[in-house]
């Protein structure tokens, strides 16, 4: 069984329609693209680096791929506020595969440019020249079937020196009344000495679809540049997600991808960081809050291919019921880079014997006088901490929730934006709490009720 | 209050408590002494519910309810306190959360609203006056990096913020230097009143200098072979334990 097979033959007999939607640029890598997947397997369970997880699986269900590019959603601005409390974001959103900006993306005054490729293609054709396509690797057979497919994407330019004033907010959102398979493909230039802080959200509608997101996002970070990347994720437990994010930093850049998942089904998220110029800074960290069936496997690669350069990786999970997290990281220090330190560290809490975590951490190391760390643990909740807490008048319910949210405080602590992180010690209060539920401020029913 | 009758326990097949008789009424202090391993830290934890001990015989009554029927957090919300001979940190619970949830997880136990922020910070305020414990430490998490005075301070100051009708103080004296041991008794005194009791265990009569016993008790191989007034710590403090033993080992 080849579960892309569905695919390159929708991709064979729709070719014609496909290209025709899409801007030019984007059709330029489909031919190399088709080529790699003729050959090309998914992973299955057990293989190098899939230790956990089955994408096979994943993508075998017969998801409807939207090929005409039919609309679905007249203006998600209308039904979703995904406000975060004291934070004035320029907001835009993701319906499905199509992109949408919203009133407050006004505030965005000008100098951050955040267009649809089909845009982009026209405005900035140099650019998405230069960069499309160029970090992602197409031996990814998902990166493959992404280029396969996309019909549109989303370019965030922040031109040279330009200090964005006010965070990008993303909204990715699943809201099709049908399976449904897409291709979200971001491009992020942050140019010399600019800077800018991202927010992206991943939320469904609808709990009663099969949905899967295969995504690619490339970045870029010019010289002396600052890039914030926080990706979450709130899904729904049909909900998949496969995410590729490859960042190439270059000279004194510095920049901190930070993936949570509260709530999903299965999700696999890739991070390839080259790190290609001196004193380069690059933070790594990822949370993940997982119960009932939730699959979450993370995958992350530093190359250290310059001296002096600093990187700082560190993954928590919470694990509950039957849910299984998998994290595999590696540091690679290639020849002739002294002065790099690099820490990685994974801590997982498996807050029931039934809940399953994989880890591999690995260090490569070709230079001498480096500083390097690994380290990775799995364990339960204190009993005496428990104990303690109880003999307070904690109930044991209370006494865990409070524990398991200690554990993962200085992961959120490591968020560079304040309201972001009051918002996110609330969110995981009532994750943990089971009532993370709907937003307060949002009509549409985006998150569904979990509980431990 | 509290009435233990024939009390026996073990922790993974091992016999500890092998019939403890004791009752204390309200207004009381009770002392319990006795050599290493006799089982009063045993005792302590089997009145608070710890789950690593199984109790395998007698009864024990809290104002006529069966303590043991109940969880440690119910026990707690009853009005039982414990203060730990070594506090246990927890890094990332901060004391404000800890109190506060504590606090309130009490008043919902009896059908109260929470309190409200400003008056929850007012209480912390008064109560960590009675043994000196400073602001900072109230803000940083449940013991992590305190010295061995503060954490001791902290446990009394917990007890007031929690009212207790009977606490038990498990060697809150070790590790104590002298004017660490002072603040202690202090706040404990303080706090005493003809409603509430306290069970102090201790290897030395230091502690029941300030901390003044209406009763002393010896346990001794998992029973209360002899109760006295006060002047029995004394006699211990001269005379160690080893009288004690030898009668009790002769007579079995």
């Amino acid at each position: 069984m080849n579960a892309l097979k569905q695919y390159i033959d929708l991709f064979d007999e729709s070719r014609e329609i496909i290209e025709e939607q899409s801007p030019a640029i984007l059709n330029t890598l489909r031919s190399s693209a088709r080529e790699h997947l003729e050959t090309a397997r998914l992973p299955r369970k057990g293989s190098e680096d899939y230790e956990a997880t089955d994408l096979e699986a994943v993508f075998a269900h017969d998801y409807g791929v939207n090929v005409n590019r039919l609309p679905f959603d007249a203006d998600p601005s209308e039904t979703f506020h995904c406000d975060v409390p004291n934070m004035s974001t320029c907001l835009y959103y993701t319906s499905n595969d199509a992109f949408h900006s919203s009133a407050t993306a006004e505030r965005n005054i000008g100098q951050v440019v955040v267009e649809p490729f089909s845009m982009a293609a026209v405005d900035y054709p140099e650019l998405m020249e230069a960069y499309y396509g160029k970090l992602a690797r197409m031996s990814d057979p998902t990166v493959a079937l992404n280029s396969l497919l996309v019909q549109d994407g989303l370019l965030i330019y922040v031109p040279d020196g330009i200090v964005a004033e006010r965070p990008i907010q993303l909204v990715n959102i699943f809201n099709a009344a049908l399976d449904m398979m897409v291709q979200r493909r971001l491009l992020i230039v942050v140019g010399k000495n600019a800077s800018i802080k991202l927010l992206a959200c991943d939320h469904t509608q609808s709990a009663d679809y099969r949905y899967l997101n295969n995504q690619v996002v490339e970045i870029v970070a010019m010289q002396g540049s600052t890039l914030d990347l926080y990706d979450m994720e709130e899904s729904t437990p049909l909900t998949s997600r496969v995410s590729s994010i490859y960042v190439n930093q270059h000279e004194g850049s510095n920049v901190l991808i930070d993936g949570i998942t509260l709530t999903n089904g299965f999700t696999r998220n890739n991070y390839h960081v080259e790190v290609n110029g001196e004193h380069a800074e690059t933070h790594l960290l990822g949370m993940t809050i997982a119960s009932g069936e939730q699959h979450v496997d993370s995958h992350t690669f530093i190359s250290h291919n310059a001296p002096r350069c600093h990187s700082n990786e560190m993954f928590k999970y919470v694990l509950n019921d039957h849910a299984v997290g998998a994290f595999a990281g590696k540091i690679l220090v290639q020849p002739g880079c002294p002065r790099v330190e690099a820490y990685q560290g994974n801590r997982n809490l498996c807050g029931a014997p039934t809940a399953r975590m994989y880890t591999k951490p690995q260090l490569e190391i070709y230079t001498d006088d480096v500083m390097c760390s690994h380290g990775s643990a799995i364990g339960q909740l204190d009993e005496e901490a428990l104990f303690y807490m109880r003999t307070r008048g904690i109930g044991i319910d209370e006494a865990r929730r409070l524990l398991m949210q200690a554990f993962v405080a200085d992961v959120i602590d490591g968020v560079r934006l304040d309201a972001l992180k009051d918002r996110l010690h609330y969110l995981v209060e009532k994750r943990f709490a089971g009532t993370l539920s709907n937003c307060a401020t949002c009509a549409a029913a985006c998150r569904p009720s979990t509980k431990d | 209050m509290l009435v233990i009758k024939d009390l026996q326990a073990s922790i993974e097949d091992k016999q500890i408590l092998k019939g403890i008789n004791l009752t204390v009424k309200p207004g009381e202090v009770h002392a319990i002494m006795g050599p290493n391993g006799s089982g009063k830290s045993t005792l302590s934890a089997v009145l608070t519910g710890n789950p690593a001990y199984t109790v395998t015989g007698g009864s024990v009554e809290f104002y006529g309810k069966d303590l043991l029927a109940l969880s440690p957090e119910d026990r707690a919300h009853e009005g039982l306190f414990l203060s730990f001979q070594y506090p246990v940190e927890i890094p990332g619970v901060s004391m404000v959360n800890f109190m506060r949830t504590a606090l309130n997880e009490k008043r919902k136990y009896f059908g109260q609203d929470p309190l409200s922020a400003a008056d929850f910070l007012k209480l912390m305020r008064e109560k960590r006056a009675i043994v000196q414990l400073d602001n900072k430490l109230a803000s940083r998490a449940v013991n992590e990096g305190f010295s061995g005075g503060e954490k001791k301070r902290n446990e009394i100051f917990q007890m007031a913020m929690l009212e207790p009708k009977l606490s038990i103080l498990d060697e809150t004296d070790s590790g104590l230097d002298i004017d660490a041991l002072r603040i202690v008794a202090s706040g404990v005194n303080t706090l005493k009143s003809k409603d509430n009791a306290t069970i102090v265990i201790t290897h030395y009569q230091r502690l029941l200098d300030y901390i003044k016993p209406d009763f002393v008790h010896v346990l001794y191989k998992g029973r209360i072979v002899m109760s006295a007034g006060p002047e029995l710590a004394l006699e211990l403090e001269e005379k160690g334990y080893d009288w004690i033993k030898e009668q009790v080992d002769s007579q079995q």
